[in-house]
């Protein structure tokens, strides 16, 4: 085992090709990055970092929205408890091709359908929360406690009864609790996805990087981390309100 | 005796106010999500959505078949990949342990300055995606296999320190009380009375993390930083849709195995 992890660790450090010439000439470019991450310039670009905020800021709240609301029945519909068998089929498998696809790659597929910009990402987005809302709502599903589910079905409830007063009761809290978990995802990934064209921060910051523009990259990277940690901890408050 | 007949009261789920409340919440998100709605589409130019079916089958049909020769082109790259990620999560652990360490509230040496700092390199690795940690440290050294280590393991800093210290906050106190009631020094507790009770959770997010590591560090090339992502960039923009195919699925069945290896591992520690 000990030798198996020594024989790898060679093999794979041998694969890494380092041009140190190119390392050390890059440097000083990182210094100036450094530099750029002390000193942000935030006004010079405000334009273009103010669009692609609230470009990123409306993408991730419209695609939450929407991939929640296309999740839920999608969920129930792949939870073993509710659903007919090929309905549940059909879903998880809904679900799996979802889930097995990165953002980025979706979001080259639809900035090439849909064109440059927000919308492709708002799309990407919606697709992307579909898998993670769905799969973790048909769980808690699956989870409910059945005997309050027996006992509306015992008063002659039909299946849209059952759903309505004996499992949605149990599974709000929890699924209004992973929404606002997945709006943190979600602009997160929104920064991501301008790489390849889908709009929002991402673009602006992947322009400034083009351009040199360490100053304005550094002042892009201290919104995204700051818009992070106040989504991070108002949905963490939010989620213990809930629960 | 008298029969009741009839109630006053209705039985309803909410009371009025709060009948009330709810309504007014969902008409607010109704609104913001309007609002958020017409700014994004703003400047969508809606000519090029509604083309999006014809284009989704003109690419549909350059992807199929995909053309299998050029998955021989495909097993450099790979096996680029996965250093990648391996590498990049070794690195990443030996970083953030130690900021594991200075983060949790029972084995910081320093309340007041050290633990906001570790706290701050958490929430910043984590907060920065591995692709954004790419596409700077590929201006910085240079495109290569080295960006994608350094940038893998910048980002699993984040991730393993922030639950590494979590497990070493829900460590059970009895057993470090014990081994400092023995006279052991700080290093002894830690190593004799922490350490112990962390290492199943350690190796499990460890494993958990390298999944992670192998799904991101397949697209990472995107951005330069070397594997398969470099030829899918190369492909996509040299429009060769069948080869983009075969990478696709060759992406989608290394993310598959690393998940089930990742599972059964994690299954044998806990």
């Amino acid at each position: 085992m000990q030798i198996g992890v020594v024989v790898y660790l060679f093999l794979a450090l041998g694969t890494v090709d380092v041009n140190w010439a190119r390392v050390y000439a890059g440097l000083e470019r990182g210094q100036r990055f450094v530099m750029g991450f002390l000193q942000p310039d935030f006004t010079s670009r405000w334009r273009d970092i103010s669009q692609g905020l609230s470009e990123s800021l409306t993408m991730t709240l419209t695609s939450t929205v929407v991939g929640v609301a296309i999740s839920i029945p999608i969920g129930i519909g792949a939870a073993r408890n509710l659903a007919p068998r090929w309905v549940y089929y059909i879903c998880r498998s809904i679900i799996a091709v979802s889930r097995a696809l990165q953002e980025i790659i979706i979001a080259i597929f639809f900035v090439a359908m849909f064109g440059f910009g927000p919308f492709a990402g708002f799309l990407t987005l919606s697709f992307a929360t579909i898998g993670f809302i769905a799969k973790l709502l048909a769980d808690d599903i699956e989870e409910i406690d059945e005997s309050q589910a027996e006992a509306i079905r015992a008063t002659g409830a039909s299946w849209w009864q059952v759903v309505n007063y004996a499992v949605q009761p149990q599974v709000m809290p929890r699924l209004i609790g992973l929404s606002v978990y997945r709006l943190d995802i979600n602009f997160r990934e929104s920064a991501v996805i301008g790489i390849v064209g889908a709009g929002g921060i991402g673009a602006t910051l992947n322009t400034a990087i083009d351009r040199y523009e360490y100053d304005s990259a550094g002042a892009i990277l201290l919104i995204i981390i700051a818009v992070v940690m106040v989504t991070e901890y108002g949905s963490s408050y939010l989620r213990k309100f809930l629960q | 005796m008298t029969e009741i007949t009839t109630y006053k009261q209705v039985w309803s789920y909410r009371t009025p106010r709060g009948r009330l409340l709810a309504w007014a919440g969902w008409l607010a998100l109704v609104a913001l999500f309007v609002w958020c709605w017409q700014i994004m589409t703003e400047r969508t130019i809606w000519a090029f959505v509604q083309d999006a079916p014809r284009q989704a089958a003109d690419i549909g049909s350059r992807m199929l078949p995909p053309r299998w020769p050029y998955l021989s082109e495909l097993w450099a790259p790979l096996w680029d990949t996965l250093n990648i990620a391996t590498l990049g999560t070794i690195g990443g652990v030996f970083m953030a342990v130690p900021v594991a360490f200075l983060a949790a509230r029972n084995t910081t040496p320093s309340v007041a300055i050290l633990r906001p700092i570790a706290l701050f390199i958490i929430v910043a690795s984590r907060s920065i995606n591995s692709l954004i940690w790419a596409l700077l440290l590929v201006a910085i050294i240079g495109p290569g296999l080295l960006a994608g280590i350094i940038a893998i393991s910048l980002r699993s800093i984040g991730f393993i320190g922030k639950l590494l210290y979590e497990a070493i906050e829900e460590t059970d106190t009895k057993q470090i009380e014990a081994v400092s009631a023995t006279g052991a020094t700080g290093l002894q507790v830690l190593n004799y009375g922490i350490v112990p009770q962390i290492m199943p959770a350690f190796w499990g997010i460890t494993v958990f993390r390298w999944d992670i590591n192998i799904r991101e560090s397949t697209i990472l090339g995107l951005v330069g930083a070397g594997g398969l992502g470099l030829k899918l960039q190369g492909s996509l923009n040299t429009l060769a849709w069948s080869q983009v195919s075969v990478i696709l699925l060759l992406i989608l069945a290394t993310v598959v195995v690393s998940e089930w290896i990742s599972a059964k591992v994690r299954h044998a520690l806990i």
